[in-house]
C-alpha cells in the first residue's frame, strides 16, 4: 500500500508541478541572465551548430529552434497560436512566396530595414515593407533520371508542354498541391506558364498522358522515381534544382556526375524565395534583430547551400563546389504575383483536385 | 447497506479521480480549446457552411476501408492468438515478438518496406518479371485500396494476437473439455463455450484496431495514395493546407461523435453474459501438434505470419546492409554488394549540422519518453480499470470516454495542446513532459482495454475466499489480483512501451528540435535526396526494430516471484 500511495503521490506532484508550470509566476528566474530566443522554421531548417554556437556567443543568447512541421504548417501553427496576442516564437524563419502574402495580411511580423538589405538583389525583395527579409532561394523543377533517357534513346523533355506528347506517357509522377509544398509550386508554374485560362486544360492533357499522382514528396521520389535509391517506375519527378547536387553529395559510391538531373526550360521551374521575419509582440526585439542580421550575413549565407540545398540572396557568398557542377539554376523561372496566390491559392487547389482526382 | 453502497461509490470515485484529472486536463481541455477557436468569430471569413458532400463523402471511406480492414485483421489474428496461445513450436516466441514489430514502424519507413518487395523494381515483381520473361512489372498494388488494407493488416494483427491471446491463453480448457464430453462438437464447443468467455476480449480489440484504421492518415496518404481521403486526410489538408479550420473542426467533431458511438456498442456487446470462468496458468494450454491436420494448421499459419509480417521487416533489414548503386546504369539487372556504409554514417555528422543526432541520443530520448509513457499510462490504466470495474451505473456511460483519445484526430488535438499549452515551459524544457503525456493519451485506451476484461474475468468468489481466511485488501490485491493481471499487464506495458517508440506525429510537433526520437530522425534522413541518406533511414529504422525488440522482450521476461509454481 505504501508503495502505490508513493506513486499517486508522485503523480500528484507531477500533475501539480505541470499545471504550476502554466503560470508564468511560478517558473523560478533563470539562474543566470542568459536571454532565450525562440525561432520557429519548417522541418528542413538546417545550419551548422558552430555558426549557431558562434552567434550564442558573440550576443549572450541562447537560441532555441522549434520546427514546426513543413512550409505551409509552420505558418498555419504561427497564425493559430499567435491569436492570443504573444507568438510563440521571436523569429519566424521559412516563409515562402507561396505563403507570404497570408503572413503579411495576418499581420504577424514586425518590419526591420536590416542593413543587409542593400546588398540583396530586388527581384528577391518581395515585400516592400521590410516585414519578410529573403534569405535563400531555390527551383522546384522536374528531375529526371539520366540513364533512363540513354537506354531507352529518348530525348528529355524541353518544355512543359512536350510532357504531354505520347512518348512520355506515363513517365512523370507529381505530388498533390493539397498535402504537399513541391506539388503546389509545380502547380504555380503550369498557371504561371498558361495563364488562368489555360492550366486546366493543359493538366487535362497531363491526366490523358497518364500522369502519375502521389501525395508527398517523400513517395514520389523514393517510391517513384528510378533516379532514386528507391528505383521506382517513372524517370521524371518533381523535386528541386539541387536535388541532383544532394544525389552527388550523398552517393553512397563517390560519383563523378549526378545520376540525375533538372529540365530548365524557361517557365518550367517554380521559383521558391524563404523569407524570414521578426515576429509582432516580441519581448526581445534587439536579440531578434541581431538574429536576422545574423541569417543575412556571409558566413550563414554561404552554409545555407549545404544544409537545405537552396541558394543565398547574398551575391557576394561562395558556392560550393557540387553545387557549382550539378546543380543548374533556370533562367527564367516561373513566378505570379504573391497577391494573386493569396486570393486564388485555395481556389486553384480545389480546382485541380476536381479536375484530377475525381 | 445505505453505508455499505455510499462506500462503493466513493471508492469508484476516488479511483476516477487521477485518470479522470488526466483525460480532463491533457485531453478535453486541448480538445475544447481548438474547438472553441475553430467556432469563435475569428474563422467566421468565408464560411458557408460545410456542404454534405464534404462531410459524407470521407466519412463513407474511412468506415468503409475501418471495416474492412478490422475484418482482415480478424481473420488473420484471431487464428494466430488460436496458434501461439495452443500450440507448441519450434521459434514460437520469436514469431510472437516479430509479430509485434510492425506497429512502431512510422509509415514512411513502411512505405519504403513495401515498395522494396511489392514495387514496380521491387523483389517481387523483378523475381516474376526474370520468371515469366515479362516486360513490365506483372503486380501493381501500390497507390490502392489493398495497399491500404494490406498495411492495416501487417499494422494491427499484433493487437489481436496480444489482446485476444492474453484472454485465450488463461482461458480453462476444462470446459471446452466437459462440454466436448458432453457430446458437443469441436466447433460447438467454439462456439457455446469458447467464444462467449472471449467476447469480451475480442470486441474489445475489434475496437482498437477499428478504431486505429478509422483514424489512418499515413497509411492512406502514402500508400492509398491522393484519390483516397479519410477524415484524419481531410482534416489535415482542411487545417493545415487550407486553413479551413472550420471544417476540420466540423470533421473532428464527426469523427468523435463515431467513435463514442462504436465505443459505446462495444461496451454493450462486451458485458459477460455468462458468469464468470476459473483461469488456468498462463502456459497450460500449450501443447504440442499431434494430428496431421494440426500440423498442417500451424504450417499454414506460420507461413502466413512471415509472408505478412516477416518479410516486410526483412526486406526493410536487408536493404540497410545492401547497395544497389552499381546498377543505376542498368536498369534491369540487380547488382548488390554487402556494405556497413550506412550505418558508419549514422555516427558521422558530415555537415556539421546544429541538428544532427548522435544515433545513442535518439535511442536515449526515445527510451526516456517511453518509460515515461509506460509509467503514466499504465498506472492510470490500472486505476482506470478498476474504477470501471466497480459496480457503479454511471460507469456504463463513462466507459466510452475512456476511449475517445483514440478516436480523436491527432492534427486537430496537436493543434489543441499548442493553444491550450503555450507556456514556453512546457516546450523548452530538456525532455518535454508533453510528449509522454501525448503518448500515454493514445496508450491508455489500450491499457484499460487490456486490463479490464482479465479484471472482469477474476472471480469475486476467490477474493472473498481470501478475505475469509484474513488476508487484508492489500494483500488480496497482491496475492489474489497482481498475479491474476500480471500476464494483461505485461501486455499493456508492451504496447504503451511500442506506441512511444513509434509515434511520430506528436513527437515531432511538441519537441523543441534538439531532442529528436528515433523516428523524427528517420525523417529527417529520408527527407531528403541522396542514396546515403535513404539507406541511414532505413539504417536507423533497423536501429528502432532492434531497441523495440529488446524492449518488449526484456518486458516478457518479468516474472513474478513464484509465478512458475502457480
Amino acid at each position: 500500500m505504501i508503495k502505490k500511495s508513493l506513486i499517486i503521490g508522485v503523480l500528484v506532484a507531477l500533475l501539480l508541478g505541470g499545471c504550476a508550470g502554466q503560470t508564468p509566476a511560478a517558473s523560478p528566474p533563470a539562474a543566470q541572465e542568459l536571454q532565450v530566443l525562440t525561432v520557429m522554421t519548417h522541418d528542413s531548417f538546417a545550419v551548422s551548430a558552430e555558426l549557431v554556437q558562434q552567434f550564442e556567443a558573440e550576443n549572450s543568447v541562447k537560441v532555441n529552434f522549434i520546427k514546426g512541421g513543413d512550409a505551409g504548417t509552420t505558418l498555419n501553427r504561427l497564425i493559430l497560436t499567435s491569436l492570443g496576442g504573444t507568438p510563440e516564437a521571436d523569429v519566424f524563419y521559412g516563409l515562402d512566396n507561396t505563403f507570404l502574402s497570408r503572413a503579411l495580411e495576418q499581420d504577424l511580423l514586425e518590419a526591420y530595414d536590416a542593413p543587409a538589405l542593400a546588398q540583396i538583389p530586388a527581384e528577391f525583395q518581395l515585400d516592400p515593407s521590410h516585414r519578410a527579409l529573403p534569405v535563400d532561394y531555390g527551383d522546384v523543377c522536374i528531375n529526371y533520371d539520366k540513364s533512363w533517357f540513354q537506354e531507352h534513346q529518348l530525348p528529355v523533355p524541353k518544355s512543359l508542354e512536350d510532357l504531354t506528347k505520347p512518348e512520355y506517357a506515363g513517365l512523370l509522377v507529381v505530388e498533390n498541391p493539397a498535402t504537399s509544398s513541391p506539388g503546389l509550386s509545380f502547380l504555380l508554374a503550369t498557371i504561371a506558364t498558361f495563364g488562368e485560362e489555360g492550366w486546366q486544360s493543359y493538366w487535362q492533357a497531363l491526366k490523358d498522358n497518364d500522369v502519375v499522382i502521389v501525395s508527398d514528396w517523400e513517395t514520389a521520389y523514393y517510391t517513384n522515381f528510378s533516379g532514386s535509391s528507391g528505383r521506382g517506375a517513372q524517370p521524371m519527378v518533381v523535386s528541386y534544382a539541387t536535388s541532383p547536387a544532394a544525389e552527388l553529395i550523398y552517393a553512397e559510391t563517390p560519383l563523378t556526375e549526378a545520376p540525375t538531373a533538372s529540365i530548365v526550360a524557361d517557365g518550367a521551374c517554380w521559383r521558391q524565395v524563404e523569407f524570414a521575419g521578426i515576429l509582432k509582440g516580441t519581448q526581445k526585439r534587439a536579440s531578434a534583430e541581431k538574429f536576422i542580421d545574423f541569417m543575412l550575413s556571409q558566413p550563414f549565407q554561404e552554409d545555407v547551400p549545404l544544409q537545405m540545398f537552396v541558394y543565398p540572396v547574398l551575391p557576394a557568398a561562395k558556392l560550393p563546389e557540387a553545387f557549382v557542377q550539378a546543380s543548374q539554376v533556370p533562367q527564367k523561372p516561373a513566378t505570379l504575383d504573391p497577391e494573386l496566390i493569396a486570393q486564388k491559392r485555395e481556389a486553384w487547389v480545389q480546382a485541380w483536385i476536381e479536375l484530377m482526382l475525381k | 447497506m445505505k453505508h455499505t453502497g455510499n462506500k462503493r461509490v466513493l471508492r469508484a470515485g476516488l479511483l476516477w479521480l487521477l485518470p479522470a484529472a488526466f483525460l480532463l486536463i491533457f485531453f478535453y481541455q486541448p480538445l475544447f480549446a481548438i474547438l472553441r477557436l475553430a467556432f469563435s468569430s475569428t474563422f467566421d471569413g468565408g464560411w458557408q457552411g460545410a456542404s454534405a458532400a464534404q462531410v459524407l463523402k470521407p466519412l463513407g471511406f474511412t468506415l468503409w476501408q475501418a471495416v474492412l480492414s478490422t475484418l482482415l485483421t480478424l481473420l488473420v489474428g484471431l487464428p494466430a492468438a488460436y496458434l501461439f496461445t495452443h500450440y507448441e513450436f519450434k521459434g514460437r516466441e520469436g514469431l510472437r515478438l516479430l509479430s509485434l514489430l510492425p506497429f512502431i514502424l512510422p509509415t514512411v519507413v513502411v512505405a519504403a518496406c513495401f515498395n522494396t518487395l511489392l514495387g514496380p523494381r521491387g523483389w517481387l515483381n523483378l523475381g516474376l518479371m526474370a520468371l515469366l520473361n515479362l516486360s513490365e512489372p506483372p503486380i501493381r498494388m501500390l497507390q490502392s485500396l489493398p495497399a491500404i488494407l494490406l498495411a492495416h493488416v501487417f499494422y494491427n494483427t499484433a493487437i489481436i494476437i496480444r489482446l485476444v491471446g492474453s484472454a485465450w491463453s488463461r482461458l480453462d480448457q476444462k470446459l471446452v473439455h466437459a462440454a466436448q464430453m458432453l457430446g458437443a462438437s469441436p466447433w460447438q464447443a467454439f462456439r457455446e463455450v469458447t467464444l462467449p468467455l472471449l467476447l469480451p476480449a475480442i470486441t474489445g480489440a475489434s475496437l482498437l484496431v477499428f478504431l486505429f484504421d478509422f483514424t489512418s492518415f499515413g497509411v492512406v496518404l502514402m500508400l492509398g495514395g491522393p484519390q483516397f481521403a479519410t477524415l484524419e486526410v481531410e482534416i489535415y489538408t482542411q487545417a493545415l493546407y487550407m486553413l479551413n479550420l472550420r471544417l476540420a473542426a466540423v470533421l473532428s467533431l464527426v469523427q468523435l461523435a463515431c467513435t463514442l458511438l462504436v465505443a459505446w456498442l462495444q461496451s454493450r456487446a462486451s458485458q459477460p453474459r455468462y458468469g464468470k470462468a476459473a483461469v488456468s496458468a498462463e502456459r497450460a494450454n500449450l501443447r504440442t501438434a499431434r494430428s496431421a491436420g494440426e500440423k498442417a494448421f500451424i504450417a499454414v499459419m506460420v507461413i502466413l505470419l512471415v509472408l505478412l509480417i516477416l518479410t516486410p521487416l526483412l526486406s526493410l533489414i536487408t536493404r540497410s546492409f545492401v547497395t544497389l548503386e552499381a546498377a543505376r546504369g542498368e536498369r534491369g539487372q540487380i547488382q548488390t554488394g554487402f556494405t556497413l556504409r550506412y550505418y558508419q554514417e549514422l555516427f558521422q555528422n558530415r555537415t556539421g549540422s546544429l541538428f544532427y543526432v548522435p544515433p545513442i541520443i535518439a535511442v536515449r530520448n526515445s527510451l526516456v519518453y517511453a518509460l515515461l509513457t509506460v509509467v503514466i499510462a499504465t498506472i492510470l490504466g490500472m486505476l482506470g480499470a478498476y474504477a470501471l470495474n466497480q459496480p457503479w451505473k454511471a460507469n456504463r456511460i463513462l466507459e466510452p470516454f475512456f476511449m475517445l483519445p483514440l478516436g480523436a484526430s491527432a492534427v486537430t488535438l496537436g493543434l489543441g495542446f499548442l493553444v491550450a499549452f503555450r507556456h514556453p515551459a512546457w516546450s523548452s524544457m530538456p525532455f518535454p513532459l508533453l510528449i509522454p503525456i501525448a503518448h500515454a493519451l493514445v496508450a491508455l485506451p489500450i491499457v484499460v482495454r487490456t486490463l479490464l476484461p482479465a479484471l472482469r474475468g477474476i472471480p469475486s468468489s476467490l477474493r472473498q475466499a481470501a478475505s475469509t481466511l484474513g488476508a487484508d485488501e492489500p494483500r488480496v490485491f497482491r496475492e489474489v489480483d497482481l498475479p491474476l493481471l500480471l500476464r494483461p499487464l505485461l501486455v499493456s506495458l508492451v504496447f504503451a512501451f511500442t506506441i512511444s517508440l513509434g509515434e511520430f506525429g506528436a513527437s515531432s510537433f511538441l519537441s523543441s528540435a534538439q531532442t529528436p526520437t528515433i523516428p523524427v530522425a528517420i525523417y529527417r534522413y529520408i527527407s531528403q535526396p541522396g542514396a546515403l541518406n535513404y539507406g541511414q533511414a532505413l539504417a536507423m529504422s533497423t536501429l528502432l526494430l532492434v531497441v523495440c525488440g529488446a524492449g518488449i522482450f526484456l518486458i516478457e521476461k518479468i516474472r513474478l516471484p513464484g509465478e512458475e509454481l502457480y
